[in-house]
C-alpha cells in the first residue's frame, strides 16, 4: 500500500492543481493576517472558507483522480497487489496531498505572523485538524461515489450533489425541522443533527472554541455545555473519525467486488 | 497450469460466460478465439482476478485464485488497450512497475529490441498507439513468469515489430512457458499457436489443434474453418 501511496502522492505533487490549491490558501492566510490584524476575526473568516471549500475540493479532487487514474488502476490490478492496498493507497495519496496543501498553505503565513507566541495557537490548530478531517472524509466519500458509478458525468453529478446537500441543504432542512417543532425541547435533537453532518460538526466545534457561543442563544448554551467540555470534544472527534472510517471501509468492501 | 471449472459471469443482464470448463496444460501457445463479445477478454480477466466470477473455480499453478493476489507473481499480462497514466515518462513507468513487482534487467534488452531508446524520456500521453503497445510489450515480457497472457498483442504494431514479437513469443515458448493469446488476426494465430480454444456464446465450442479444426469443419484452410463455425452458428 505504501508504494501505491508514494506513487499517487508524487503524481499529485507534480500536478498543477496541488500548487493552485496551496497558493490559494497561502494567499488567503497572508491577506487575512497581515491586512486585518485581528487574529480571532481572521480565524473565523478562515473557518467559513475552510468549512465550505475543503469539502468541495476534497470531493472534486477525489472523483477526478479516480476517473483519471482508471488506466493506471487497471495496470496495477494485473500486478501481484491486493485490491484494498491499491485503492487505499490511491485514496491516501489524494487525501494526504490535499491536507498538505491546506496545512502548509495556511501554516506558513501563520508561522510568519508569529503564531507560536500568540494565544490563538489552539484555535488555529483546531482549524487545521478539522480541515484535515474534512479532507479525509470528503475524499473518501468521493472515492465511494466514483467506485459505484462507471459513468464519469453521473459520478461528478452525485459528488457535487452530496457536497451541496451536506454544506447547504442539510442546514436548511435542519432549520426547518427546528422551526416546525419549536414547541418541543430540541436541544438533544439539534445536538444529534449536528453530529450527523461532518460539516456542521466541524463548524460548531470551532465556533464554540472561539467563545462566541453567546451569540447562539439558548441552544448555544446547551452546545457550549456539551462541546465545551472535554467529553464533548472527545465525542466530536470520535464522530469525525467514524465519518472517516465508514466510507474507507466501504472503499475496501466495494473494491473487492468490482469488475474491471 | 490453469484449470477453469464451470465458470459463470454475468454483467447486469448480459450473460457473458455460461459454464466454461477449460484446462490449459504446461508449456505451449494457446490461442483463445471467438467472435466479438464472446467473452474472451472476460475469461482472461477472470484468470487475472480483475473480473470476479459469479460461479466457478479457477486455479493457476495449483493455487485457487479466489481472494488471492500472490499468484499474479507468476503471470505476465498484456492488456488489450495500452492506456497508461499520461503524465508519466516511459522510463519512470518501467521503473515503477519493477519497483512494484521485482527487480529485473531484462527491460534493457527489450527496449533495444523494440528500438524504444529515443522515447524513454517522453511522456506516455505523447506516444503513438504503436509505440505505446511496444512499451506495453516491454512491461509484459521483462518479468520471467511461467504464464504469459497476451490480449490482442498485435494491435498497432508495424510489420518489423510484429516479426520481433513473434520471435519473442517463440523464444518464450522454447523456455517451456505457457502462453495464452487472443487475437483477431488469423494468420498470426495460425503461424504461432499450438492449440485453439474457440469460445462461442459463453461456452467452449472447440479445443484442439488447427489441423483438428480443419478436419472437423471440413475446410481446407484455417480462416475458412473459423468462418464456417461462425456462419453455421449465426445463420
Amino acid at each position: 500500500m505504501l508504494k501505491i501511496l508514494k506513487y499517487s502522492f508524487y503524481d499529485l505533487m507534480r500536478s498543477r492543481w496541488s500548487y493552485v490549491y496551496f497558493a490559494f490558501y497561502l494567499l488567503l492566510g497572508v491577506v487575512l493576517l497581515f491586512l486585518n490584524n485581528d487574529l480571532s476575526k481572521a480565524v473565523i473568516t478562515l473557518m467559513n472558507v475552510i468549512i465550505v471549500l475543503v469539502p468541495l475540493i476534497g470531493t472534486i479532487f477525489g472523483v477526478m483522480y479516480y476517473y483519471n487514474s482508471k488506466e493506471f488502476t487497471e495496470l496495477l490490478l494485473a500486478q501481484p497487489l491486493k485490491r484494498s492496498s491499491i485503492f487505499l493507497g490511491q485514496y491516501l495519496g489524494v487525501a494526504l496531498s490535499l491536507s498538505m496543501s491546506l496545512i502548509l498553505g495556511l501554516g506558513i503565513p501563520f508561522v510568519l505572523y508569529g503564531l507560536f507566541e500568540s494565544s490563538a495557537i489552539w484555535d488555529f490548530s483546531l482549524l487545521l485538524v478539522t480541515g484535515t478531517f474534512l479532507t479525509l472524509i470528503f475524499t473518501a466519500l468521493a472515492f465511494n461515489i466514483a467506485l459505484s458509478n462507471e459513468n464519469k458525468i453521473k459520478g461528478f453529478g452525485y459528488a457535487i450533489l452530496l457536497w451541496l446537500f451536506l454544506a447547504v441543504i442539510y442546514d436548511g432542512l435542519f432549520l426547518m425541522t427546528l422551526i416546525m417543532f419549536e414547541d418541543y425541547p430540541l436541544d438533544k435533537v439539534s445536538l444529534i443533527g449536528t453530529m450527523l453532518n461532518p460539516i456542521d460538526l466541524s463548524r460548531t466545534l470551532i465556533l464554540l472554541k472561539l467563545d462566541i457561543s453567546a451569540l447562539l442563544g439558548y441552544t448555544g448554551a446547551v452546545f457550549k455545555q456539551f462541546f465545551g467540555t472535554s467529553f464533548g470534544l472527545i465525542v466530536s472527534f470520535v464522530m469525525l473519525t467514524v465519518w472517516v472510517i465508514l466510507p474507507v471501509l466501504r472503499i475496501v468492501f466495494k473494491s473487492k467486488k468490482k469488475d474491471f | 497450469m490453469v484449470t477453469i471449472e464451470n465458470l459463470h459471469k454475468k454483467f447486469g443482464k448480459n450473460q457473458v460466460l455460461s459454464g466454461v470448463d477449460l484446462t490449459i496444460t504446461d508449456g505451449g501457445i494457446f490461442a483463445v478465439l471467438g467472435p466479438n463479445g464472446s467473452g474472451k477478454t472476460t475469461l482472461i480477466k477472470s484468470v487475472l482476478g480483475m473480473v470476479i466470477p459469479n460461479k466457478g473455480n479457477i486455479t493457476v499453478l495449483g493455487e485457487n485464485i479466489k481472494k488471492n493476489s500472490d499468484y499474479r507473481h507468476k503471470i505476465d499480462y498484456l492488456p488489450q488497450i495500452a492506456n497508461f497514466p499520461s503524465n508519466l515518462r516511459v522510463k519512470e513507468l518501467i521503473k515503477m512497475i519493477k519497483d512494484l513487482r521485482k527487480p529485473t534487467n531484462e527491460d534493457e534488452r527489450l527496449i533495444q529490441l523494440f528500438k524504444l531508446e529515443p522515447f524513454l524520456d517522453k511522456k506516455l500521453g505523447n506516444l503513438s498507439g504503436g509505440t505505446k503497445q511496444k512499451v506495453n510489450l516491454v512491461l509484459t515480457f521483462m518479468f520471467d513468469s511461467p504464464l504469459i497472457i497476451l490480449d490482442e498483442p498485435t494491435t498497432g504494431l508495424d510489420p518489423i515489430s510484429l516479426i520481433r514479437l513473434k520471435d519473442l513469443i517463440k523464444a518464450e515458448k522454447a523456455k517451456g512457458k505457457t502462453i495464452l493469446i487472443t487475437s483477431h488476426i488469423m494468420s498470426f494465430v495460425e503461424e504461432i499457436s499450438d492449440e485453439i480454444v474457440f469460445i462461442l456464446e459463453g461456452k467452449i465450442y472447440f479445443k484442439g489443434s488447427i489441423q483438428k479444426l480443419k478436419t472437423k469443419t471440413n475446410q481446407p484452410d484455417f480462416e475458412h474453418a473459423i468462418a464456417s463455425i461462425l456462419s453455421d452458428n449465426h445463420a
